[in-house]
């Protein structure tokens, strides 16, 4: 019996942890793709809040998923536009603009939100017509009966919405993307050493320029997720600093899509055994202060960057502004 | 052509294109609020009587201002080290504990005259502290500084729940907040100390960490601008390799010069906790650090640029709230959006009108001057 | 001017009136050249004499203010790199524009992948570059990282990845300053190869001997213009030097000291310094400053002049070997900072003036304190004095004749002699025992060198040992009492002021002594 609803209970944080590492897989394959063209991504945070609420407000108006998460993409991709604008095409600060689309998302989400739908800053709740719903995938009741795998595929991996799945594949793609394709080639040289990319005939600011886009398009994924999937309705600040994770996660990974992906499914863990954790004394240590779990990403962080496990190096060219002339 | 190279006046440069550039972020701010269907300049208007019109207006404009002017100087001093501080947050709210630990142990035991300089100086301590070790891993290891400020942020703000919810809870209380620290620790409120020269104002947060903001201004001034220490921290903050030349030790300068942003942060936990709270609780900073991050960009990290800005955000907090009262579809984030929008227009975009405007000068200009120097070749 | 008609062969590359200027710099000035098919064609001259300007126009990083370039008889225009690979041009630059992260073979294909899939390209061009590499017979290990190839290895891919994308011109600049002579051999001979291949190589060097080895033609830049053109065969070293360094109006003369005191200033023994890339930048340098004596260092820019400068003014700190300075002892073991440097009575003028020598932000009077601004002079308790700051600026300006004397102006807003006058009165006001000089009217105009010039041999004069370091050899000429000429870190040769000539120092200078021997 005891033993018994252990399994559950490692089943369930597992699927748990896989609903909240969603939106930080999807945002720091978006913070991969912009930092490895040599742009610093800090407003991963703001292109996701602004993402949900656009399809949290569309969903409402128009019943459909579908334009919501379109919309959410588009959004997050002006966002991406205007990161572009300021830092590729002005030449101005990555940090500051970053931080200028984070701050910006943060105060026009509530704004246009309570503007327009009057709920202190919410959206309407969905019906679940409007959402991305959780669906058992197929076939999957033939192997439940199977020792080990059948329940954790069945509690685990199956159940989910479709954005889960596609931050799931978000990753192999990326992978790929980036090791196996031109534009891969291109986008890792030019977050490098950006005179080589030109010197060999590739435009630095259109390589840039797409890049930041892919990095929009991922973020407006994860913001739709965060507002009509795991949710019914977008609510003000519910990022929460969750697109902040996702850039912990992605220095955490040292650039690189599978050790990132970990390091979000390991931060994506944190968060859910903080929540499981939360009054329960553990043999031996005693009760675990839950705040100490959601440190943990940010120390392990710094504690990396510090050079004391493994050296995370940056993209050589990151946050320097292409200059031509010498 | 690249315009970079060319000198433009100083009215110029230092008035009217940030002046252009904070218009510009206002006029979005006015195309936001008109899209949502109220009129910016009744807006404009309900604003300005908010923070002006009547003395309460005025005394919560300027206790703002404060909190804006201690996380702007934070800013800006760390900028003149080309250093990137976006942990006046964290710091400030680390100050606090600061605070509160020292009060907690003193609080009954020493006079005003002794408590207050202790509180203060354990505020600008704490914050001081919270930014070392972001500057050690930056001067010994290299590690981004925004990313681990960034990082503390979020660390000083887990260890706060934590220490407020678990061990410095006002025993039986409920909600996460220490018992109130005795009268003797408390910074006289503004309308008290106007009332003792016969003035009559109405009560507001407003207290004497005003005064000590506006001196840590001309302390700002002075420090940078007319000691060998600012002369190092500029020169640093310019070249690298001049500061080397000139026998000055550029990692020294990162700790100093962060160890000083971090004590300007930690004041504003002066501001909140000994001036108006009381007694330390959950989330006082409530997002003073990012707006000193505007703060700075918008007053060119000049002292008196900075209480100007100060002052402009404390009208638009002041303001804003007001607004929000009277007209019911605008919020108080409408101030965070104008936040961004003048970081936007005055940081990252802040070159953006320079070259138009370097070609109308050059096709304008009175004399022509003498030719700029040229540059290397080769 | 051309001096005989080339042969009847046809043409590769034809410049015509090339002219590109920066500010007041005219980097090139009306340049002709031709250049002919499956030749190698050697482009030497000083420093700053518009070498990399010229080839920066023809690879597409500048556009000329006018002239016209031809490629195979047909006028082109080079707007981006771009635009240089589709005609047919390829280059190898002085700092290799290589990917340190990727493969050889990742760096090749690089901006020329066959398809949007790394394999396909990455399987075609693995074959090209085998034929490649057996054809020229230079192997590089194609999965190897570049980052940690030597230095000789990363240029053959840099030559590869021309090669790769069907470059029938290939230009090299300065490809030796990096390699050992090995490596260079080596080099000289995929350059034979590829010009028996039917390719057109242009070759930018300093290096005198390079050019009689491996080129057919070789044309002479000086201060952007062409000054002559000739076919190698027909010319010599030193014919060469003298072209390269010219003739200048003779400006001042003073009086030389042949037979200084015997007190050294600077005693220099056995130096030797490796930077972080592992390469030796000075190697086993021993020599003597006396008191009262200036010992010029002659040598082309990056030949260790700069490195040992800034090892003497504590801004490096010397590799092996050690040094005393004015009586002061200093090795790797008891290092000194720049401000101890100072203290003693070394004062230092350093060569990059707008990087070390001032703050470009900075008020003139900020600037002139640059290294004292600890000095009880300049301060009043907590604070800077900067009236006494300003009143000191002021007569220094006045001293060294600085225009306008205004401490108030920013630096930057100062002409380069200017800023180089208010520089050297800040050190020699410091009345240094030891004077180290770095470049002194590099930038300057004339008038402003004849008063450098003047201050720094009265303080020669005032028993100061004086280091200067300049890639102007008239300047080395007019002020040193004795001379040092610097080749590839180490010393090539010396000679006393009084007997010094022009030709003898450019073939020290280019290492090629022998050869005119």
């Amino acid at each position: 019996m005891d033993s018994l609803l252990n399994a559950q209970t490692v089943l369930s944080t597992l699927d748990a942890t896989l609903r909240v590492s969603t939106p930080l897989i999807l945002c720091a394959m978006a913070g991969l793709f912009s930092e490895r063209s040599g742009i610093i991504d800090i407003s991963l945070e703001g292109k996701m809040l602004s993402a949900a609420f656009a399809s949290g407000a569309l969903a409402a108006v128009t019943g459909s998923a579908w334009i919501a998460l379109a919309g959410a993409i588009i959004t997050s991709i002006l966002l991406s536009l205007l990161h572009g604008f300021a830092c590729i095409t002005n030449r101005g600060d990555q940090v500051v603009s970053g931080l200028a689309i984070n701050v910006l998302a943060s105060g026009l989400t509530i704004v246009l939100g309570i503007a327009w739908f009057s709920q202190g800053g919410q959206t309407p709740a969905l019906a679940s017509e409007a959402r991305f719903m959780p669906f058992e995938l197929p076939l999957i009741e033939s192997i439940a009966h199977i020792p080990f795998i059948g329940p954790f595929m069945q509690s685990v991996i199956s159940g989910h919405n479709l954005l889960v799945y596609v931050a799931l594949l978000a990753v192999p793609l990326t992978w790929w993307i980036v090791y196996k394709t031109r534009f891969g080639l291109q986008l890792r040289a030019v977050g490098e050493n950006p005179l080589a990319v030109d010197t060999a005939g590739i435009s630095v600011s259109q390589l840039r320029y797409k890049s930041v886009m892919i990095a929009g398009i991922l973020c407006g994924i994860a913001g739709t997720y965060l507002a009509i999937a795991q949710n019914a309705a977008f609510a003000r600040e519910m990022t929460a600093g969750q697109g902040y994770i996702a850039l912990a996660a992605m220095i955490f990974g040292k650039w690189r899509p599978v050790p990132a992906l970990l390091a979000c499914l390991m931060f994506g863990f944190l968060d859910a055994v903080s929540i499981r954790l939360q009054g329960v004394a553990l043999p031996g240590i005693g009760e675990v202060p839950v705040q100490l779990i959601q440190a943990l990403p940010y120390v392990l962080t710094v504690v990396l960057l510090a050079g004391f496990i493994g050296k995370a190096v940056a993209p050589k060219a990151i946050g320097v502004p292409f200059v031509k002339e010498r | 052509m690249s315009t970079s190279n060319i000198e433009l006046p100083a009215w110029i440069e230092i008035l009217l294109i940030p002046i252009l550039n904070i218009c510009m972020a206002l006029f979005f701010a006015g195309l936001i609020i008109f899209a949502i269907g109220e009129n910016p300049i009744d807006a404009v208007r309900i604003m300005l009587t908010g923070a002006f019109g009547y003395d309460e207006g005025v005394g919560y404009t300027l206790y703002y201002t404060t909190n804006f002017i201690f996380t702007g100087l934070a800013v800006a001093i760390a900028f003149h080290a080309r250093l990137f501080n976006i942990g006046g947050e964290g710091q400030a709210y680390f100050a606090g504990l600061g605070i509160g630990l020292t009060f907690l142990l003193l609080d009954g035991m020493l006079p005003a005259i002794l408590l207050i300089p202790i509180g203060i100086l354990a505020a600008a301590l704490f914050g001081a502290l919270w930014a070392l070790i972001p500057a050690w891993l930056q001067a010994y290891r290299g590690s981004h500084i925004v990313i681990t400020t960034i990082m503390f942020n979020f660390i000083a703000s887990s260890l706060m729940v934590y220490l407020l919810v678990n061990v410095l809870i006002k025993p039986g209380s409920m909600s996460p907040e220490t018992r109130e620290f005795s009268e003797q620790s408390w910074l006289p409120f503004m309308h008290d100390v106007l009332s003792n020269f016969g003035i009559e104002v109405t009560r507001t947060p407003l207290n004497m960490s005003f005064v000590l903001a506006l001196v840590c201004c001309l302390v700002v001034w002075i420090y940078i601008w007319k000691t060998r220490w600012g002369y190092a921290l500029r020169t640093a903050g310019q070249s690298e390799a001049a500061a080397v030349y000139a026998g000055i030790k550029p990692k020294r300068i990162i700790i100093i010069t962060m160890c000083i942003s971090g004590a300007l942060a930690g004041l504003v936990a002066v501001n909140e906790i000994m001036g108006v709270h009381h007694r330390l609780i959950l989330n006082f900073t409530a997002g003073y650090g990012f707006t000193g991050i505007a703060v700075a960009l918008m007053g060119r990290n000049h002292p008196l640029g900075i209480i100007m800005a100060s002052l402009l955000f404390g009208v638009l907090y002041q303001g804003g709230a007001e607004l929000a009262f009277e007209m019911p579809k605008i919020t108080r984030e409408m101030v965070v959006a104008i936040q961004g929008l003048i970081i936007l227009f005055s940081g990252a975009l802040a070159l953006m009108l320079r070259p138009a405007i370097v070609k109308i000068w050059l096709a304008i200009r009175p004399i022509p001057s003498t030719p700029d120097m040229g540059g290397q070749h080769g | 001017m051309i001096n005989q008609p080339l042969a009847n062969q046809p043409l590769s590359i034809e410049l015509r009136k090339i002219s590109k200027r920066f500010g007041r710099v005219q980097a090139n000035k009306d340049i002709d050249l031709k250049v002919q098919r499956g030749t190698i064609h050697g482009i030497v001259g000083e420093n700053g004499a518009g070498k990399s300007t010229l080839m920066s126009i023809l690879y597409g990083f500048y556009q000329a203010d006018k002239g016209e370039i031809l490629i195979n008889g047909k006028p082109v225009k080079i707007k981006s790199s771009r635009d240089a690979i589709s005609s047919g041009i390829g280059m190898v630059h002085q700092h290799f524009m290589l990917v340190d992260t990727f493969t050889v073979l990742e760096n090749v294909i690089l901006g020329a992948e066959q398809s949007a899939l790394l394999k396909a390209s990455e399987v075609n061009a693995r074959e090209a570059l085998q034929h490649l590499s057996d054809e020229y017979q230079m192997s590089v290990p194609l999965d190897a990282l570049v980052g940690e190839l030597p230095v000789g290895q990363q240029q053959r891919t840099e030559i590869l990845k021309a090669l790769y994308r069907n470059a029938e011109i290939l230009i090299l600049d300065e490809p030796t300053g990096v390699l050992t002579p090995q490596e260079a051999d080596q080099l000289f001979r995929v350059l034979q190869a590829l010009k028996e291949r039917g390719v057109t190589v242009i070759l930018i060097t300093h290096k005198l001997r390079e050019i009689m080895d491996i080129t057919d033609n070789v044309s002479v830049l000086r201060l952007g213009e062409i000054v002559s053109t000739h076919r190698t065969a027909d010319t010599s070293t030193a014919e060469l030097a003298e072209l390269m360094v010219g003739r200048k109006l003779q400006t001042q003369q003073f009086n030389k000291i042949d037979n200084p005191t015997t007190d050294n200033g600077i005693e220099v023994r056995n130096l030797t310094v490796t930077d972080e890339r592992g390469l030796t930048r000075l190697d086993n340098v021993s020599f003597e400053v006396k008191r009262g004596e200036i010992v010029g260092i002659a040598g082309v820019a990056g030949n260790g002049q700069s490195t040992l400068l800034e090892v003497l003014a504590g801004i490096q700190s010397p590799g092996s070997g050690s040094f005393t300075i004015n009586d002061y002892q200093v090795d790797a073991n008891s290092p000194i900072t720049p401000k101890e440097m100072r203290e003693i009575g070394v004062q230092h003028v350093p060569e990059d003036r707008l990087r070390l020598g001032l703050v470009k932000s900075f008020s003139a009077a900020e600037s002139s304190v640059l290294g004292y601004q600890n000095r009880k002079r300049f301060n009043w308790r907590l604070f800077l004095n900067i009236r006494k700051i300003r009143a000191a600026c002021k007569k220094l300006m006045q001293a060294f004749d600085v225009r306008p004397p205004d401490p108030k102006l920013k630096s930057s807003s100062f002409s380069g002699g200017n800023q180089q006058k208010l520089i050297l009165a800040r050190e020699l006001d410091k009345s240094p025992a030891v004077l180290l000089v770095g470049q002194p009217t590099r930038g300057v105009d004339i008038g402003a060198i004849e008063l450098i010039h003047q201050k720094i041999i009265d303080i020669r004069d005032d028993n100061c040992a004086v280091l200067l370091v300049s890639v102007e050899l008239d300047e080395i000429m007019t002020l040193s009492d004795h001379i040092i000429v610097m080749f590839e870190g180490h010393i090539v040769g010396t000679m006393k002021g009084s007997d010094a000539d022009k030709t003898t120092l450019g073939l020290m200078m280019a290492n090629a002594m022998d050869d005119a021997a």
